[in-house]
């Protein structure tokens, strides 16, 4: 029985990662720079907003362009993951209606897969933060793989969530663009923090995910830091998210052959 | 002496809701809301219902019907995929689906990494096909072309790594959905032979054809489905007369 359990779960690992390896591989099958492109995008973007809210507007924050960087990557993971899974079932629709594999296991393959993109643009903030002139510590080695699974966790729940409603709900896709695009200025990316008005402040915080992991995130790269306000909010909203998304995905999946 | 059974459809209905409602539009949904809530409780529509019939294991079972009749939702229901809306289904052993054409492939990976991701999604571990990733390959007769991305495959080598994979998965129950309509005759021929084998190999075969040829060939029993019930169930030869009277 134990045996038969380790190897059931030894198949879904084995489902997971060949999927995700499927990703990454097409990923960049046909194109010459391949992992230059996962990184152009969040600094194009670093430079675009410098150049609007530091150039331009004066923005008074130190380091800005380091500052933008540690927002806008782990921002890229989160939102590259979501407006993917808007598609990741349908995208396999023949396969859903026939084959009785794990379906959650589609989305895991993407939210790993942008997240191993995400990984893989930390020595790129490194090498910003030793021209910065700053260092990483021991904090960094222990709480950066932490914040790492919240991440995974809130954004493998929206997720779940996301692609099984989308399918009985078709507009959700544009919403969720929409969405993103607005909770993008809702999340202390651009400015800090503490420039929000404090009567808005905890409605921000409570109902953003990325709100309090993108503080986090900031705080240990620049101030070595941890918050353990936010810690504690951020474990608690991944927990919730993922529980939620869990749960109606699958109250949904024995649905998905007949819609698709 | 008693068989065994290796599919039981216990007087299974199948009724579809119909999700036009709220796939229509945002819009329509909300103005609409309370006639759309109404609407999509009662909107259904009903493949068949009360059918009943057993498959024994290690034999070949065909089902035939008319286009929309139900064939696919049957072999849906013995997959897994989708649930009865009434009834009980009983299925013992691994069922392995034959995919429809690609499915489950990436048009950009090559020939042999298809077969590694297609097995895991047939339910192989990867330590499996990889020990059998040599005769997958040599049964889909592709030779060179497993190094190619398969988005320069014909639609017939498409169909032969497709089966090559499947039939390579050591199913309990084989389904078989109209796929041998492609592929060039001597393939046809070859898959036919590996049929042939897994019957004598005592594996559970159920396959929807509109080849009545090929239904006779291989089947030792049929159902024929239509006007949303079960119209026959029983010899082969009988079930194609009242086929072709339909």
């Amino acid at each position: 029985m134990k045996l038969l359990k380790s190897s059931l779960n030894l198949y879904y690992l084995d489902l997971i990662l060949e999927l995700f390896r499927k990703e990454f591989k097409v990923r960049y099958k046909s194109s010459i720079l391949g992992y230059l492109w996962s990184i152009a995008l969040p600094f194009t973007q670093a430079i675009t907003f410098y150049f609007a809210f530091k150039f331009i507007m004066r923005i008074q924050i130190e380091n800005y362009t380091l500052f933008l960087i540690i927002g806008l990557f782990p921002w890229q993971w989160f939102s590259n993951s979501i407006l993917a899974s808007t598609n990741a079932l349908i995208s396999n629709a023949s396969l859903i209606k026939k084959t009785l594999f794990l379906r959650e296991s589609l989305l895991y393959a993407t939210v790993l897969n942008d997240m191993v993109h995400f990984i893989l643009s930390i020595p790129i903030i490194l090498v910003v933060l030793f021209i910065y002139g700053k260092s990483i510590s021991f904090n960094f080695l222990f709480f950066f793989p932490s914040y790492i699974i919240i991440q995974f966790l809130v954004t493998s729940g929206i997720s779940l969530i996301v692609s099984s409603v989308n399918l009985f709900f078709r507009d959700l896709e544009r919403i969720v663009l929409v969405s993103l695009n607005i909770l993008f200025y809702l999340t202390p990316i651009l400015y800090e923090e503490k420039m929000i008005p404090k009567e808005y402040y905890h409605y921000l915080l409570k109902l953003n995910p990325m709100f309090p992991l993108i503080v986090l995130y900031r705080d240990l790269i620049l101030k070595n830091t941890v918050n353990e306000y936010y810690l504690i909010t951020s474990i608690f909203q991944a927990i919730i998210i993922f529980l939620i998304g869990y749960i109606v995905f699958n109250k949904l999946k024995w649905k998905f052959a007949e819609v698709l | 002496m008693k068989e065994e059974t290796a599919v039981v459809f216990d007087n299974v209905s199948k009724i579809y809701p119909l999700y036009h409602h709220i796939t229509a539009g945002f819009k329509y949904f909300l103005f609409n809301l309370p006639r759309a809530i109404k609407q999509m409780k009662r909107t259904s529509y009903k493949v068949f219902d009360n059918v009943s019939f057993k498959v024994y294991r290690g034999e070949s079972f065909g089902i035939i019907g008319h286009n929309g009749a139900g064939k696919s939702t049957i072999l849906g229901l013995i997959a897994g995929v989708i649930k009865p809306t009434t009834g009980k289904i009983t299925v013992v052993g691994k069922v392995t689906p034959f995919l429809e054409l690609g499915a489950g492939f990436h048009p950009d990976l090559t020939g042999r990494e298809n077969i590694i991701l297609n097995g895991i999604l047939l339910g192989m571990t990867k330590k499996k096909i990889l020990s059998k990733l040599d005769s997958i390959i040599e049964f889909s007769e592709l030779g060179d072309f497993i190094e190619q991305p398969i988005r320069i495959y014909s639609s017939g080598m498409l169909a032969r790594l497709g089966f090559s994979v499947a039939i390579n998965t050591e199913p309990d129950i084989l389904l078989v959905d109209e796929i041998l309509s492609v592929g060039d005759a001597p393939f046809q021929q070859k898959c036919l032979n590996r049929l042939e084998e897994f019957k004598q190999k005592g594996t559970t075969i159920i396959i929807v054809s509109h080849s009545q040829a090929m239904i006779e060939r291989l089947c030792e029993k049929i159902i024929v489905i239509g006007d949303h019930k079960l119209l026959y169930y029983g010899d082969v030869k009988e079930g194609i007369k009242l086929y072709e009277t339909l």
